[in-house]
């Protein structure tokens, strides 16, 4: 098959960047839409011109790494799939395709097709985790955990921080992303000690980064290739509320804790 | 070269608690001046990251990807093994060791490998304290499945992503640390050469991935957990990025590199369809506790898979193998597969696949147990191939996938250069000549989690923390040859891409470094790689420059790598003159054509010493001893 592509090229974060209309000429239907590139990129090198610039790195869906808004929807036409995951045979033969990178405020454009996405690992760091030091842990099975709890950990701990749920939401909110870290640990025995902090830390990094606020819209679930349900975004405000109105409290509690 | 493994002496059992005994410990007080690289964010760099920023020391880390969390290990499928014997099935840390050593096809070092089975237990509570969503049972407590290679259910798993959950479990830990400033991270960095400085590592080279920056950082110690080298194929089930540069770069620096013909081939992946092929996908190997594998009885029968009757078709691992099946190791899985394909039954418009059929499952258990178990493999199958498995049996081919050799190590995972420590696939250590399935995700964390906080205080304890100068001659030298090459790269604008090379090099390497190995063919690789090389310095063409994002110029220094490696890997081949694990030299072989090892011969570790460009690298041994277990042919009959 033959398509005509509009790519997003631009040099670096301060360049102005356009599009550039690209042939991909003999693409067969089983290419993935990453190879369908490969290929586009191997006949610019030979033809002395730079390739496209694109994240990627497992090519199976997992790793978060690639995500191309095609024809102005992330990660493409196909459902709870990663732009890599994506075959050709998605395409008709003649279409028009238009390739940008993610769109958002807090995901600046470093080349081409690729932005940066380091604010997504800030926003763990301020509290996406359980403190349990390497060598502290008790047995595994010394506390169950129900089977729908540790399903419903594990359907949000799937997110694969690609971003498309900040490229596809109006306000460019992370409200995803972070709900589904927070549902995870939320879930689980181990993750309750710091579940307040966690949802409060978590929350201000992620508006400190110049993430929008979520209204509802519901294009995140719409777009995220693991299909993480906007339901999520409901357990982190609890949770948020939560902390919010008992934060005074805690923290007097801990104070009389530590003065008695 | 000096081999000496450090294995303590001593009852197997007790060996690594006198090793930890006797070893030397950093004063905790002391522990903040010393500053150590982590290169690799995987579970092995990831966890040793966490882990050693935990202790107190100041720790460096980087990866080549935009995030930590997207190392190769997130795309881990099957499960992670540990001799926890919840089942009652009759497992124990002695029965672990014994099956991976034997599943190693005795190539491996037994203090080492018990230390992993013994290990294993805890880095399961770890995960679990860690958050890690492992599947459970209705009463609450944790489920176990088994997997290739083993009789006994010691597999923990996370659905079909168990190691994008350790990995993300690790990498929270490893964010925890950099939010409280113990860990600095370099992501999008690449490692391009290590500074060795009196005989000792003192640092690397690093390229900034955006900026085209040439770095360097300076440490106490260097750790490379940099991953595998499955990638020299081209085609395989590593992500695009994985690569043998900071390992090669460190070999050529002095680091031996041990078997570096021990790679393994999976038998379960989805065949390749085109040329412009950039990778091939894995179907998990858990899948074969459910799927049966079958070929036609009958060459060049095209029939589709529903109309050959139940006595036409040929499950040809139940009937070789009758006592483990479908669940036979890898290696014997992949070799079964090519034999059959070779006779002209494989099925799929090449003929090279076999079926990997889910309907007595699927009859036995329901489409739903089924769905929960694997789902998220049949979606990627069915997005890849277009076919739906719960209908349709999946179509497989064996793949590169995994590699056993790499950097040589003693007992405290430390390589020939004082100083450069090496972690999880990139080390040669625990897998001998095969890895059984969930063991490498095991491996990584106990050496990430387990081993290296002790480990590497044996050698920090012995030296005093100090950063070399700036303007040390060696770390000039270091600076100005990562440079010189980037430039030379850059200068040849010739004609073929950097990936006309590798898929043209991989080609070399499946044909003649493969499945089936033998010396005529390996002779031929010898003479094609030199030559490919040769080309590769010649008619390469890089567009862009250095000092920006520039893809294709990171290829090209991964592929120049892996056209010195590959033809190591050949040189290797051809001196281990038996047939064992994952290496199958056609000309060792018993009447059955199964493996003929050599124990007179080839029970030792080869340990490759780089000499200089153009020269033959020398080969040493490291005999390898067996105390506690019988060396006895491996038979899965
Ligand atoms: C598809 C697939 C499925 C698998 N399933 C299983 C399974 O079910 N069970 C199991 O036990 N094992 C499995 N394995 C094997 C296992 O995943 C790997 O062996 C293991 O994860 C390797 O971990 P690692 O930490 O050593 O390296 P990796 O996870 O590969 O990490 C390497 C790190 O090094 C960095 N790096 C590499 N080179 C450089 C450089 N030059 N400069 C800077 N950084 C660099 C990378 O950025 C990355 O962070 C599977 C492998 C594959 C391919
Ligand atoms: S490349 Fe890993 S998710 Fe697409």
């Amino acid at each position: 098959m033959n398509l005509t592509l509009q790519v997003w090229r631009q040099k670096n974060a301060q360049s102005p960047g356009r599009f550039v209309t690209y042939q991909a000429a003999d693409i067969s239907p089983d290419m993935s839409f990453l190879e369908m590139l490969d290929v586009l990129n191997e006949r610019l090198i030979q033809k002395g011109e730079d390739p496209i610039a694109f994240d990627h790195d497992c090519r199976e869906g997992i790793c978060g790494a690639c995500g191309v808004v095609i024809d102005g929807t992330a990660h493409g036409p196909r459902r709870r799939t990663t732009t890599c995951q994506l075959h050709m045979r998605s395409f008709r033969d003649g279409d028009e395709v238009t390739l940008e990178p993610w769109r958002a405020r807090a995901f600046p454009v470093i080349k081409d097709l690729i932005v940066d996405r380091s604010a997504f690992d800030r926003i763990i760091a301020a509290g996406g985790f359980v403190s349990a030091p390497i060598g502290s842990a008790p047995d595994g099975n010394a506390i169950p955990v129900r089977k729908e709890n540790a399903d419903l950990a594990f359907d949000a701990a799937t997110c694969i921080g690609c971003g498309a749920c900040v490229a596809a939401c109006p306000n460019a909110s992370a409200s995803l992303f972070v709900a589904a870290k927070i549902t995870h640990l939320g879930m689980l025995p181990q993750g309750q000690p710091e579940r307040m902090e966690r949802a409060l830390s978590m929350v201000a990094q992620m508006d400190a980064e110049g993430f929008g606020s979520c209204t509802n819209h519901g294009e995140c679930e719409a777009v995220c290739p693991k299909g993480i349900p906007v339901a999520f975004i409901a357990r982190m405000n609890a949770d948020f509320i939560k902390a919010s109105l008992t934060k005074g409290r805690r923290v007097a509690q801990a104070g009389e804790a530590t003065a008695g | 070269m000096n081999l000496d493994s450090r294995a303590p002496s001593g009852l197997l059992e007790k060996k690594w608690d006198k090793h930890r005994f006797e070893l030397k410990l950093v004063n905790p007080a002391n522990k903040r001046k010393y500053t150590v690289i982590m290169v690799g964010s995987g579970l092995a760099g990831a966890g040793g990251a966490a882990s050693l920023a935990e202790l107190g020391y100041q720790v460096k880390c980087f990866c080549y990807q935009d995030s930590p969390r997207r190392a190769h290990s997130i795309a881990a499928q099957g499960g992670i093994n540990a001799a926890k014997n919840y089942r009652n099935d009759g497992d124990s840390v002695f029965r672990l060791f014994y099956d991976t050593i034997k599943g190693g096809d005795f190539r491996a070092r037994e203090a080492n490998v018990y230390r992993l089975a013994q290990i294993s237990v805890n880095i399961i509570y770890q995960c679990v304290a860690l958050g890690v969503p492992f599947a459970r049972e209705y009463g609450g407590l944790l489920d176990n499945r088994s997997i290739g290679g083993a009789q006994v259910s010691r597999t923990f798993y996370a659905r079909g992503q168990t190691g994008q959950q350790l990995l993300l479990g690790a990498y929270q830990a490893l964010e925890r640390q950099i939010g409280l400033g113990t860990v600095q991270m370099f992501s999008r960095h690449e490692m391009l050469e290590v500074i060795v400085i009196d005989g000792r590592a003192r640092g690397i080279v690093v390229r900034d991935l955006v900026t085209g920056d040439v770095e360097t950082h300076v440490g106490d110690a260097v750790c490379l957990a940099t991953g595998g080298y499955a990638s020299v194929f081209h085609l395989s089930t590593n992500a695009k990025g994985c690569n043998a540069t900071a390992v090669w770069r460190a070999h050529k620096k002095g680091a031996g590199f041990a078997n570096p013909c021990f790679t393994q081939i999976h038998p379960t992946c989805i065949p390749v369809t085109g040329e412009n092929q950039s990778k091939l996908t894995l179907m998990s190997e858990s899948l074969r506790n459910d799927g049966r594998v079958w070929v036609p009885g009958t060459p060049g029968d095209r029939r589709p898979p529903n109309e050959i009757p139940e006595d036409e078709r040929d499950y040809y691992l139940e009937r070789m193998y009758p006592s483990f099946g479908n669940l036979a190791p890898r290696d014997i899985a992949s070799r079964a597969a090519k034999r059959v394909c070779d006779e002209g039954r494989g099925v799929g418009p090449a003929g090279y696949g076999v079926y990997l059929d889910f309907a007595d499952a699927i009859e036995r258990l329901g489409e739903q147990a089924i769905r929960e178990k694997y789902g998220n493999l049949f979606e990627m199958y069915e997005r890849i191939t277009d076919e739906n498995p719960y209908r349709v049996p999946m179509r497989i081919y064996p793949a590169s996938h995994y590699t056993m050799g790499g950097l040589w190590v003693d007992y405290n995972l430390m390589s020939t250069i004082p100083g450069v420590f090496v972690l999880g696939e990139a080390n040669f250590s625990d897998h001998g000549a095969n890895r059984l399935g969930a063991s490498a995700l095991m491996q990584g964390l106990a050496d990430g989690y387990f081993v290296i906080p002790y480990a590497i205080g044996s050698y920090l304890a012995g030296v005093k923390p100090a950063a070399p100068a700036d303007d040390h001659p060696e770390m000039r030298a270091a600076v100005t040859a990562v440079r010189d090459r980037l430039s030379t790269l850059l200068g040849i604008k010739g004609q073929r891409t950097p990936t006309a090379f590798h898929r043209e090099l991989g080609r070399i390497m499946w044909e003649y470094c493969g499945m089936a190995r033998n010396r005529s063919g390996l002779e031929t690789a010898l003479q094609k790689i030199p030559a490919l090389r040769e080309e590769f310095w010649q008619n390469l063409n890089v567009t862009g420059e250095n000092a920006e994002l520039n893809q294709a110029l990171e290829v090209a220094g991964r592929v120049a790598d892996f056209l010195e490696l590959g033809e190591l890997m050949c040189r290797d081949a051809l001196a281990r003159e038996e047939s064992c694990g994952g290496h199958f030299r056609e000309e060792y072989q018993t009447e059955e054509g199964e493996a003929r090892r050599d124990d007179a011969g080839f029970c030792h570790v080869a340990v490759w010493e780089y000499t200089a460009p153009d020269r033959t690298p020398l080969r040493h041994q490291e005999p390898l001893v067996f105390e506690n277990v019988q060396l006895a042919t491996r038979s899965y009959k």
